[in-house]
């Protein structure tokens, strides 16, 4: 049975704080941890992401992170992934060329082109495609640089614009991954939180 | 498509509100988390905190406050004032801060940008710039509150913190900070131009129409103070304004 508990992966030195204080808005209490069986075992694992993804990726290899993540999210278990936390989940990304991802879907995260300013900073439309559950439209708050724009096969996507379409989040089943923060997101976010821990709630119930 | 953002700005010392927010519906106007709460609820689309800690001891409170408004605020908050180091920078973003301003550290030691954004991303940092017009009409770099003007130029200095790692520019016209008489529009438009990161503008604004000349000039997002704190316009007001005006605001 599995650990009625969400934790929030520890990535590297990262403003936890915002993501913890949105989980609580969303009525989820969640733990910061760094083993690997907590994430193998918790109920929900939050996959934050700042910094850059070669200092990430590093991380989550030397603390044997990996393979519970992956798993879990093979698994269809309640996962959300955050910004870069987001990117991770693919094979690669511009800003980090040697560094491979956790390689869950075949896409790789690339630079922003075209006359936009970089890093995106601020609020954004999100738009759902037909299909998804947890996502819905409106405003999100985004900061990054680099972006994924096609979607994998199996997963839905929300879309955003700037410089043109890019994958504002995807879903599967009850792991969501966002390339906006959620927990930035004002009430928007909090009400997109609270449809994952519901229907990740649902999820883990039907396991 | 991005929208333009709207920044209140609080200036803090010691875990208090130092310019006084006079808008109605406040138990306690002093308080940095209240009064950011009630921003947001306005439509804010994030805070800036300036938080001047001077002494050891201001720097813990500084640490309270950001904790304090950070379980207030579903929306970004930046926090600039004092921040020497990446120690410091760690503190304030493991408090609750979605991204550091740097300032007179940066212009003493340029090398802090690169170190700061290797070990946070450039998404967190963001370069305060306060900038002042000389005789030959261009914009020199001031430091230390403005109390010390360099041989900086403004614009030069810019893209370098941009190139260095900052991912944002908030940029401060020092001969317009106060006055009401709007944004250094020339000064915005030299910097837009200058860099990629997006540009904050800051410095003078006082009505709804100033907000709208500075994101003509080029800005990405729009900060100001005392015309919120006063109550002269809420945010929404000034984000409807802009709507009728085509600018894209999250609303």
């Amino acid at each position: 049975m599995a650990d009625p508990t969400t934790v929030v992966v520890r990535t590297g030195v990262a403003n936890l704080a915002s993501v913890v204080a949105g989980l609580r808005r969303a009525g989820l209490e969640a733990r910061i941890t760094d083993r690997p069986a907590d994430v193998a075992s918790a109920e929900r694992a939050v996959l934050p992401g700042v910094g850059s993804f070669g200092a990430a990726m590093q991380k989550l290899r030397a603390g044997r992170l990996v393979e519970p993540l992956v798993q879990r999210i093979g698994a269809g278990r309640p996962t959300l992934a955050v910004c870069l936390g987001l990117q991770l989940l693919g094979t690669g990304s511009a800003e980090s060329p040697e560094v491979e991802g956790l390689g869950v879907f075949d896409v790789r995260a690339e630079r922003y082109s075209g006359d936009v300013r970089v890093p995106q900073m601020g609020w954004n439309l999100v738009r759902p495609e037909s299909g998804c559950a947890a996502l819905e439209a409106g405003y999100a708050y985004f900061a990054n640089s680099c972006r994924l724009s096609a979607c994998p096969a199996g997963w839905r996507a929300a879309w955003s614009e700037h410089g043109g379409p890019f994958i504002a989040a995807l879903e599967r089943g009850a792991v969501l991954a966002c390339q906006f923060h959620p927990e930035l997101s004002g009430e928007w976010g909090e009400a997109l939180l609270r449809r994952w821990a519901v229907c990740s709630s649902r999820e883990a119930t039907a396991c | 498509m991005l929208t333009r953002r709207i920044i209140p700005c609080l200036d803090c010392r010691d875990g208090r509100v130092v310019k006084g927010v006079r808008f109605s519906g406040l138990r306690d106007v002093g308080s940095p988390a209240e009064c950011a709460a009630a921003y947001q609820r306005q439509g804010a689309d994030e805070i800036v905190l300036l938080d001047v800690a001077a002494t050891p001891r201001g720097h813990d409170n500084q640490v309270e406050t950001v904790r304090a408004v950070r379980e207030a605020l579903s929306v970004p908050l930046t926090v600039g004032g004092g921040v020497r180091s990446v120690e410091n920078a760690a503190a304030l973003l493991q408090a609750g801060a979605d991204k550091v301003g740097v300032n007179t550290a940066a212009v003493l030691e340029p090398n802090l940008l690169g170190e700061l954004a290797a070990q946070f991303g450039r998404q967190c940092i963001v370069l305060a710039v306060d900038a002042a017009r000389t005789d030959s009409g261009a914009w020199c770099v001031v430091v230390r509150s403005g109390e010390e003007r360099t041989a900086l130029d403004a614009v030069a200095w810019s893209r370098e913190g941009a190139e260095r790692g900052a991912g944002e520019i908030l940029l401060t016209s020092w001969d317009r900070d106060g006055t009401r008489d709007g944004y250094d529009l020339d000064l915005l438009a030299a910097v837009s131009r200058e860099v990629s990161v997006p540009v904050i503008a800051s410095g003078g604004a006082a009505t709804p129409a100033h907000l709208l000349e500075g994101i003509s000039a080029g800005a990405d997002a729009v900060l100001a103070a005392s015309m919120f704190h006063d109550a002269d316009y809420t945010v929404d007001a000034v984000k409807q304004y802009l709507q009728e005006h085509s600018v894209s605001v999250r609303r």
